[in-house]
């Protein structure tokens, strides 16, 4: 049984990786990646702690709703430890 | 008085758009050399591809819409390069006027004439 | 379809066309471009050779690499195996400079087709394909390639059935990836060179399908 996770709902300004149609959205974990510097440190010139990045499979369903093309479909996107939430 | 989602323009991922246009261009020489430097000046430490990105987004809508790709990119790379202290903006608007007086073109303007 | 610029009538004192982008008026963002490479250079920061062969590296990188990469992998079951474990490993084994990509293959199957697209800029794998079309980095294919890919699909002509599952993914950080079409049918007894001829750059981003003999 994969790992489910779900991607937090929060909107603060400036530069994140993690994109607006995920945010409070449930997937399971394709595969881990293994620890990347931090991309909202990085932006700014800072120094950047290593972050766990996985990949996190969705639902179209779960996306979209009743307007999914097809429910089954999937998205994979790389997602940030520190933007996950377990389920 | 406004608000906001927080959802910011770059992220378009869901929106609504029309059809893809499949058009596909060459790119021109100087839009090669925005991308050798943004290439060179990252691996040299001068910003990040992250940095970059910020710059971008932090131009606005407006810029993406009316600007074309690598006069973004040349945008971003110069914000990034101002900020790390590399050269400073006097040095670059003085730059940009004397080139501006080699002549009215790209062919003529690109490189510094000698003697 | 690639158009060029030669807008312009008349030719060069070489005798080559002007190219549009190089007599057309010297815009702000041009002399931009011209002042920081200069300013660069005179500061011991870069040379103009760099830039030089930034620019033929760029340039030598093509759609050509990833035709070559699929072609191996539909001709050689152990390569393709590695392929999907370690993508960058395996290019970097055909003798490819894709530099730090971290890339990731994804294979079409009767089953599943794949599709690459970044949401939030243009993330695309440029080491090894070169750099991307114009329209991956439209508005119009980033804002739908993941809530209607089926329809962005059929607006490049491919239309799949409803039992073949669909899995899109998002360019979002490090990753970048690239699509293993599904060897043709007829194509048994093709070497890899005309394999790699069958291999477009949109069936390695998914928006295509390889061509059949």
């Amino acid at each position: 049984m994969a790992e489910r996770v779900r991607v937090k709902t929060m909107m603060p300004p400036g530069h994140v990786r993690t994109p607006a149609y995920l945010r409070g959205k449930t997937g399971t974990i394709e595969r881990p990646l293994g620890p990347f510097a931090n991309p909202e440190q990085l932006a700014y010139g800072l120094p950047a702690d290593k972050q766990p990045l996985y990949r996190v499979r969705f639902s179209m369903a779960e996306l979209w709703g009743e307007a999914a093309e097809c429910p089954t479909d999937t998205l994979d996107a790389e997602i940030y430890g520190h933007w996950l939430e377990k389920v | 008085m406004s608000d906001t989602d927080g959802r910011r323009w770059h992220d378009m991922g869901g929106q609504d758009a029309g059809p893809v246009c499949a058009d596909d261009h060459d790119f021109a020489l100087w839009e090669k050399r925005v991308d050798a430097l943004m290439v060179l000046c990252g691996a040299k430490g001068f910003f990040t591809v992250d940095g970059l990105r910020r710059a971008l987004e932090d131009m606005g809508e407006d810029a993406f819409d009316k600007m074309s790709y690598y006069e973004r990119w040349i945008a971003a790379i110069n914000q990034n390069l101002i900020e790390s202290g590399a050269y400073s903006l006097a040095e670059l608007g003085t730059r940009m006027e004397e080139i501006a007086a080699r002549g009215p073109t790209y062919a003529e303007a690109q490189e510094r004439k000698h003697g | 379809m690639p158009h060029d610029h030669h807008d312009h009538t008349g030719l060069s004192p070489s005798g080559h066309p002007y190219r549009a982008d190089n007599d057309a008026p010297l815009t702000y963002w041009q002399r931009m471009e011209i002042a920081v490479r200069e300013l660069m250079i005179e500061k011991g920061h870069l040379s103009a050779a760099e830039v030089a062969a930034q620019i033929d590296a760029m340039d030598a990188r093509s759609p050509a690499n990833g035709a070559a990469v699929v072609a191996r992998a539909w001709s050689d079951p152990a390569f393709k195996a590695r392929l999907l474990e370690n993508a960058s490993d395996a290019c970097r084994e055909m003798g490819f400079d894709i530099g730090t990509l971290h890339l990731i293959a994804v294979e079409n199957t009767p089953e599943t087709h794949n599709m690459i697209v970044c949401t939030l800029c243009s993330c695309y794998p440029r080491n090894l394909l070169g750099l991307p079309p114009d329209w991956y980095k439209t508005r119009e294919y980033r804002s739908r390639a993941v809530r209607e890919p089926r329809a962005v699909l059929r607006e490049f002509g491919v239309d799949l059935p409803p039992a073949t599952t669909i899995r899109v993914h998002d360019s979002t950080a490090d990753m970048r990836y690239i699509v293993l079409p599904a060897r043709p049918a007829g194509t048994g007894q093709m070497d890899e060179d005309a394999l790699a001829a069958l291999v477009t750059r949109d069936s390695m981003i998914g928006t295509g399908l390889p061509r059949t003999p």
